[in-house]
């Protein structure tokens, strides 16, 4: 059974009635790892933003149901969605510089969770952070609880971030590019550390990416979205041995492989766009009537 | 070694000890007026009038910085105008921060209808020219330090609101303001635990500028006899008196506007001194 299932979501811009999400439905299963896979503005981080609650003021959800274990979290109140949410959801962000507190220390940004999810007293929480800390091999856990985060390099913030999200066992976490803003030489060791985690909690992980060959190594299925419409939904290996959609065919045709890392890359043909669009317009046609 | 950034921070370092200093001499000074000031303040003694400030031919001991022309010791008027200074900076300064940062930490992380009350209401405040804005203000609720510290409340307010809504704002849209939103944390403790200590030392540096406002303004009224009664000694009431006499004793207008320019500079500079040293951010 799946832990997260998303059926028919559509999100607009408010005021219009522009679809940034058009009817996508997705499942992940408990344990699972699934790529979310796009170009940039496909809405594949719009997604995770949307289980997790935290869409900008500007997107609505107007349609479609996420059921977080069976539970369909736009239909319950704000404050028990905002806490179920907390207690069986995290977020891996993209960018760590923006992700923690610039005028707070370290550890109160990791214990507050805690604090506020679990409901722990302060000492206990501040236990399980150095803990934690110490999960994602971070050296000398205590100085760094007491470091503001100006103080640790992108990478060491990176570590604490995904310390953070694990730190009180959620079922599922959303990794929004969590690799995209950091140096190439740490991007390896970061996902390493990700996969990690996941798999020594057995957490059912959402991976938002543009980086087919990471989802290759990582992922057990992936979404290919285009213009907030799903385009192709696989378990990777079929997927990277023969995709079936074409626009699916033209974005792997389009990813540098490490085998062949001089060969020419293909750009999405014309062709393909084109067709992908019509069946966006098509999707919309069919909302709109 | 002194590079650069090491002597932005040396000067920055002398800078918050010269501005706290001249200020806690001058708390000092006003609370001790009445026991330190060599003479009493409104003690008028025609023999004694106009006498010039201590190096000066015809100075008396015991009128260091002079008289002014009903003889009243400029020194001793200077301490105990500074009480006034000092606590219109204290109580209207403070008053202000708290209520336009509440306002403008509304407007700017709630957004929605506090947002567009709060600043169409600021943009028509700011409408007002201020100085005339106060002065109005006094002439309905008559003189007196409260009405000065209500009109500067009043009419400063709109400052705090505008700069700590766009702070507020710049920080609500931050990743971990969002994380803190993931972890089932309500909105107004999101406000207040990760939004407020980010805004707090800018609020800290507009605090003190407020502080040296609301002396600068309290000067103005009292330089135009709206501030508190005319008996008491105020800076702006001295400046005002000095002014008709400029040409046979200066010092009567001089040493006060000393004081109300070295206080306010003070002011200002102490702000940035603190962001300087405790700002996490700077760091």
């Amino acid at each position: 059974m799946s832990f997260l299932k998303i059926r028919d979501l559509s999100v607009i811009l408010r005021g219009t009635n522009h679809r940034l999400l058009r009817g996508v439905s997705l499942d992940v299963g408990a344990t699972e790892v699934m790529g979310l896979v796009g170009e940039s503005g496909a809405g594949k981080s719009m997604i995770g933003k949307a289980v997790l609650g935290i869409l900008p003021r500007s997107a609505k959800i107007v349609s479609g149901s996420i059921e977080l274990e069976g539970v369909d979290l736009l239909t319950l109140p704000p404050r028990q969605r905002r806490h179920m949410i907390g207690q069986k959801a995290a977020l891996i962000p993209q960018d760590p510089l923006t992700a923690l507190n610039p005028a707070r220390r370290i550890g109160p940004q990791i214990s507050d969770r805690l604090v506020d999810i679990l409901g722990w007293v302060r000492a206990r929480a501040r236990a399980r952070a150095e803990e934690i800390l110490h999960d994602v091999h971070i050296p000398q856990p205590e100085r760094v609880l007491r470091s503001y985060p100006h103080e640790l390099s992108g990478g060491m913030r990176q570590r604490v971030l995904i310390a953070s999200a694990f730190a009180a066992e959620p079922r599922l976490i959303v990794a929004d590019e969590p690799t995209t803003a950091l140096d190439v030489t740490v991007q390896k060791q970061i996902l390493k550390l990700i996969f990690e985690m996941q798999a020594r909690h057995g957490t059912a992980l959402l991976f938002v990416t543009h980086d087919l060959g990471v989802v290759s190594k990582i992922c057990q299925r992936l979404t290919v979205l285009y213009g907030g419409l799903v385009m192709e939904e696989a378990e990777v290996g079929a997927f990277f041995d023969t995709p079936t959609h074409p626009y699916s065919r033209a974005l792997l045709a389009a990813t540098p492989r490490h085998t062949d890392p001089t060969a020419d890359l293909t750009p999405v043909p014309e062709a393909v766009i084109a067709e992908a669009r019509r069946a966006v317009a098509e999707a919309d046609q069919r909302w709109h009537a | 070694m002194l590079d650069g950034r090491s002597l932005v921070k040396r000067t920055a370092g002398l800078r918050l000890w010269l501005s706290a200093g001249w200020l806690t001499a001058l708390v000092i000074g006003a609370v001790l007026a009445p026991w330190i000031a060599p003479q009493d303040p409104l003690m008028q003694d025609l023999f004694t009038s106009r006498l010039p400030p201590f190096w000066m031919d015809g100075a008396e001991p015991g009128y260091w910085l002079g008289t002014d022309s009903l003889g009243r010791d400029v020194l001793s008027r200077i301490l105990y105008g500074g009480r006034v200074a000092l606590i219109v900076a204290l109580i209207a300064g403070t008053a202000t921060a708290l209520i336009g940062a509440t306002l403008g930490l509304i407007a700017g992380y709630f957004r929605g209808w506090a947002d567009l009350v709060i600043s169409r209401l600021v943009d028509i405040w700011m409408a007002f020219p201020p100085v005339l804005f106060a002065i109005l203000l006094i002439a309905v609720m008559g003189t007196g330090l409260t009405s000065v510290v209500i009109a500067i409340i009043v009419i400063d307010w709109t400052r705090f609101a505008r700069v700590v809504r766009a702070e507020a704002m710049a920080q609500g849209a931050m990743d971990y303001v969002a994380s803190a939103q993931v972890s089932g944390r309500g909105r107004m403790s999101t406000l207040l635990t990760e939004i407020l200590p980010n805004v707090l030392s800018t609020i800290t540096v507009l605090l003190t500028l407020e502080m040296g406002i609301a002396v600068i303004v309290e000067a103005i009224l009292s330089f135009v006899n709206l501030s508190v009664s005319t008996d008491d000694p105020t800076w702006g009431g001295m400046i005002a008196e000095g002014r008709l006499s400029i040409h046979q004793a200066w010092w009567v207008l001089v040493f006060p506007l000393i004081a109300l320019f070295l206080t306010v500079l003070s002011f200002s500079q102490l702000g940035e001194g603190l962001k300087d040293r405790f700002d996490p951010v700077l760091h």
